[in-house]
């Protein structure tokens, strides 16, 4: 039967192939040695829609999927409520079936849509500017340390070791062309290594608590570097944004602001900085100006510091700003508001307070640490953490990070809006069983 | 809501409405954090739930996709994105699990992911695949890493040039870059084919590989592929290929054959993932045995006790928090699993074809600047016309007033005013005799009366925009 997604009928490909002058479709791979055509694919049977169906659905519900287990794992990618006009939005096929918007007069939608979500970036983490998105909060935070080298002509960068370990693997693999040199530095240590581009913090931590962010601000500007903060988007409903501190470019993971998990990907590089570094920026921007007419209109900006004009001296290789999760991350932004985000910031701290608490008293349990915390903390556990995960996963919960690693019988929990008090007194009971 | 005036979030904002409502507090308040912890203000819009559909919804209208009609970008691949697929990336049990969940909690997804690479590996001919690299630039950026640590693991530290054809995506150099590594340009020849003889003196003991886009930016398969593959792996270099041009040889040709040691594939051109505006896309790559152990991390492996995450021994590490972008390998593997082999064959064939008819339809009214058999896409000049002062601009933006949106221009940079079209598998005769109608009568407009062009586009939202004044003075957000 022929493909829904070819149109073209056999009597149209023999007309279109008389118009050519070709006597047959193979005649145009012409120019392919006739040893490289026609190789042999060990490929599976093509399916219809139904049967097609039918398999992919059976794989999906092999997974125990959020919709049918209690989460409390966090870890970067976190579990929360967005309401359904976020998805209906972003479905909008002219949106998601559209390419970059290169040729403005066309692509107004997805422009002022990029300008909103800009400027509601900004509004959010007290920075100056916020390019159009990047791939995720990984790769994001390894562009800032890069962005750090270029404007202090530095080849060392320092690294607390509270980041997320995925992150600073991400720093390492992006840094390690230039060959420069990634420093890990403990909490609490007083000075930076010289010649160091940067200072990257996240906060809250990897492990949820907060850091003395403040200081070090001061720390990093007092040796010269650029402070960079790796910063939860949904903590600001609550907590200080990175330009109230001091950041001087302050990078996340966007997917908490209403999208799915997805299994990882596809997520959001937020990406902010001040204004004297805006030139140094990789990625996309969209900018507001208007037509031959004076009408308002928006256009991709400040290219000669992207890869298509700028080839080998650009900013950055990339060449994606994940436009449609970032549409995403903009109509939740506004769907929220101030209110809204407020709330969701502070749900997810009482909750998770509530939830450590009832854990602490348990015998065999602690919490690592008695740090002021947002929405995630470690336990330290009577047995290893696996083990209470699988007990958990037979009960349909999903259980924390296992840590163990790095604190002994270290466990990350974390605890947002989605869980309810009944979902966290079943954890905290079925936890007193071990 | 009228057209005359501009809205934006602001604009709806007033104090007492919401977008949404969240739960009351199920649980006793704790103590707040200290108040050197706390934000003071937040200045965000509040704006109710019916208001911003309205607004997102007109948003939309203004925006043209595959689904509103022809997009022939060149080198972009805007193919139909099947509906079907896009349904089952939203199935619960693919959208909502956490990538840091046990593996045996997921097996669906690990055995997807797990094929997928097998899948692409066969795809492209390759040993072995990896899908972590998040977009095409980002599998770029692996592949060079991957360059780098091979030649470093065999102690050739003084291959630091890669060689980058003139005709290459910007990203290529940008990438090369990235990687300490420094870009030397070939030149291609008159026919479109990279000049041997430039790559045959250029080729030496610094140079630790050539970056190759096959078939090339000019749409043209370069016959002697195999010469190119032999002088650069002889001296000790490697050959990586930019696939962005796959979905001309879907189901015929493989990378693997052609002598690529590693290529980066985008799912999101050849295996129709939506192009969601700019993304999210997924740039796997797939190598050789040679650069398998290299492989970015995470891959997936099979063991007794199912699926599981590994690293490669010599990986070049992480390049994103997690496995990559999991919603669209989903919808690139239905794809693959809906058409089957003969099916990705009949893509080429009718992406090929297409793209020769409007080559030959065309070639009277604009200049062909190499005229033989292209490949998926076919690349023009407006010089002709530029003589008369009408600009590849001009061109482009009148066709958006003919209903369709406009081709690539001034890319590849090797050719004046290019107007790069590609018009993929997905279109019908019908559409395409439109397209060609258009171009024609453009062409006669541009002769008759320049004007019409310069001041192209008639009838959208807005005419051509002021991008000289955006960069001069950068407004890239409100405030409130």
């Amino acid at each position: 039967m022929p493909s829904p997604y070819i149109p073209n009928t056999d009597r149209d490909r023999a007309a279109m192939l008389q118009d050519i002058g070709a006597s047959s479709v193979d005649e145009l791979f012409r120019d392919v040695p006739a040893k490289f055509r026609d190789a042999r694919f060990n490929l599976p049977p093509a399916l219809t829609e139904l049967e097609l169906g039918e398999e992919l659905r059976g794989l999906s519900r092999q997974n125990a999927s959020l919709d049918d287990y209690a989460c409390f794992l966090g870890a970067g990618h976190y579990h929360h409520f967005f309401p359904a006009l976020v998805g209906h939005m972003v479905g909008r096929s002219e949106f998601y079936t559209a390419y970059t918007p290169y040729q403005p007069e066309v692509s107004q939608g997805i422009l002022q849509a990029i300008y909103e979500y800009q400027s509601l970036v900004c509004q959010l983490t007290g920075m100056y500017i916020s390019n159009a998105g990047m791939y995720d909060g990984g790769s994001a935070a390894a562009e800032a340390a890069l962005m750090a080298g270029r404007i202090t002509g530095r080849k060392e960068v320092a690294v607390l070791s509270t980041v997320n370990p995925a992150y600073r693997e991400v720093i390492g693999t992006y840094v390690s062309g230039q060959d420069i040199t990634v420093h890990a530095l403990a909490s609490g240590f007083r000075e930076i290594p010289d010649n160091c581009a940067c200072l990257i913090v996240q906060q809250p931590n990897f492990f949820g608590y907060l850091e003395d962010v403040t200081g070090y601000a001061r720390l990093a500007h007092d040796a010269g570097a650029l402070f960079i903060v790796i910063f939860d988007p949904i903590s600001l409903g609550l907590l200080s944004p990175p330009g109230d501190y001091g950041a001087d470019i302050a990078v996340a993971e966007g997917q908490p602001l209403g999208n799915p998990l997805s299994f990882g990907g596809p997520g959001l590089g937020i990406f902010t900085c001040r204004q004297e570094h805006l030139r140094q920026m990789p990625g996309r921007l969209v900018g507001r100006t208007t037509d031959v007419e004076g009408r308002p209109g928006y256009v991709l900006t400040m290219a000669t510091r992207e890869q298509h004009i700028r080839r080998e001296r650009a900013t950055s290789n990339i060449c994606t700003n994940e436009a449609l999760v970032a549409l995403a991350a903009t109509v939740y932004l506004a769907a929220l508001g101030k209110s809204g985000m407020h709330r969701v910031a502070e749900l997810c701290y009482h909750k998770a307070h509530y939830a450590a608490e009832a854990i602490k008293k348990l015998k065999g349990y602690s919490l690592a640490s008695e740090s002021p915390f947002f929405k995630e903390f470690v336990i330290r556990c009577p047995v290893p953490p696996k083990e209470i995960n699988q007990m958990l996963l037979k009960k349909k919960i999903i259980g924390g990070l296992d840590v163990s690693h790095l604190v002994d019988n270290g466990m990350l929990l974390c605890v947002t809006e989605m869980n309810s008090r009944q979902e966290i007194d079943r954890l905290v009971s079925l936890l007193r069983t071990l | 809501m009228k057209e005359d005036k501009h809205y934006l979030l602001p604009d709806f904002s007033k104090t007492g409405k919401v977008g949404c409502r969240l739960p009351e507090l199920d649980v006793p308040a704790a103590e707040l954090p200290p108040q050197e912890f706390r934000r003071q203000e937040l200045s965000l819009p509040e704006v109710s739930e019916v208001e911003l559909v309205r607004y997102f919804t007109s948003l939309s209208r203004r925006n043209y996709g595959v689904d509103t009609g022809f997009y022939p970008l060149g080198s972009c691949t805007m193919k139909y994105n099947p509906k079907w697929h896009e349904d089952i990336a939203h199935l619960t049990g693919f959208q909502d699990i956490h990538p840091c969940q046990p593996a045996d909690s997921v097996p669906g997804a690990m055995k997807l992911m797990y094929e997928l690479q097998a899948l692409l590996a066969e795809i492209s001919g390759m040993a072995a695949a990896g899908l972590s690299p998040m977009a095409g630039a980002q599998g770029e950026l692996a592949g060079l890493l991957m360059v780098r640590a091979y030649h470093q693991s065999r102690g050739e530290k003084r291959r630091h040039k890669i060689l980058v054809p003139d005709s290459a995506h910007g990203t290529n150099p940008a990438t090369t870059s990235m990687c300490g590594f420094t870009v030397e340009t070939l030149p291609s020849g008159g026919d479109g084919n990279l000049d041997l003889k430039s790559l045959d003196r250029m080729m030496n003991a610094e140079v630790a590989a050539l970056t190759l886009t096959m078939p090339t930016t000019l749409g043209l398969f370069d016959p002697n592929i195999a010469e190119i593959s032999a002088i650069v792996h002889d001296r000790g270099g490697l050959l990586i290929g930019d696939g962005a041009n796959l979905n001309s040889l879907l189901g015929r040709v493989k990378f693997g054959d052609l002598g690529f040691d590693c290529v980066q594939l985008n799912l999101h051109k050849t295996f129709s993932t939506p192009h969601g505006g700019g993304g999210p896309g997924s740039g796997p790559v797939c190598v050789k045995s040679n650069l398998a152990e290299f492989l970015p991390a995470p891959v997936i492996a099979s063991g007794k006790r199912g699926y599981y995450f590994a690293t490669p021994s010599k990986s070049i590490g992480r390049l994103g928090a997690a496995h990559g972008n999991f919603g669209v390998m989903v919808k690139a593997y239905a794809y693959i699993r809906s058409l089957g082999a003969a099916g990705l064959t009949e893509v080429s064939a009718n992406a090929v074809l297409n793209a020769n008819y409007l080559k030959e339809k065309l070639k009277p009214y604009y200049r062909l600047p190499c005229d033989r058999t292209c490949m998926h896409e076919v690349v023009f000049s407006g010089a002709r016309q530029k003589a008369k002062g009408v600009s590849a601009l001009d061109i482009a933006k009148r066709l958006i007033d003919y209903g369709f949106h406009p081709p690539t221009i001034y890319f590849p940079l090797v050719v004046a005013e290019a107007i790069m079209i590609e018009p993929t598998e997905t279109e019908s005769k019908e559409t395409l005799d439109a397209f060609i109608k258009a171009m024609i009568e453009i062409a006669a407009e541009a002769a008759k009366d320049p004007e019409l062009l310069h001041s192209a586009p008639h009838i959208t939202p807005v005419r051509r925009l002021d991008e000289v004044g955006a960069a001069r003075k950068p407004d890239l957000r409100w405030k409130m």
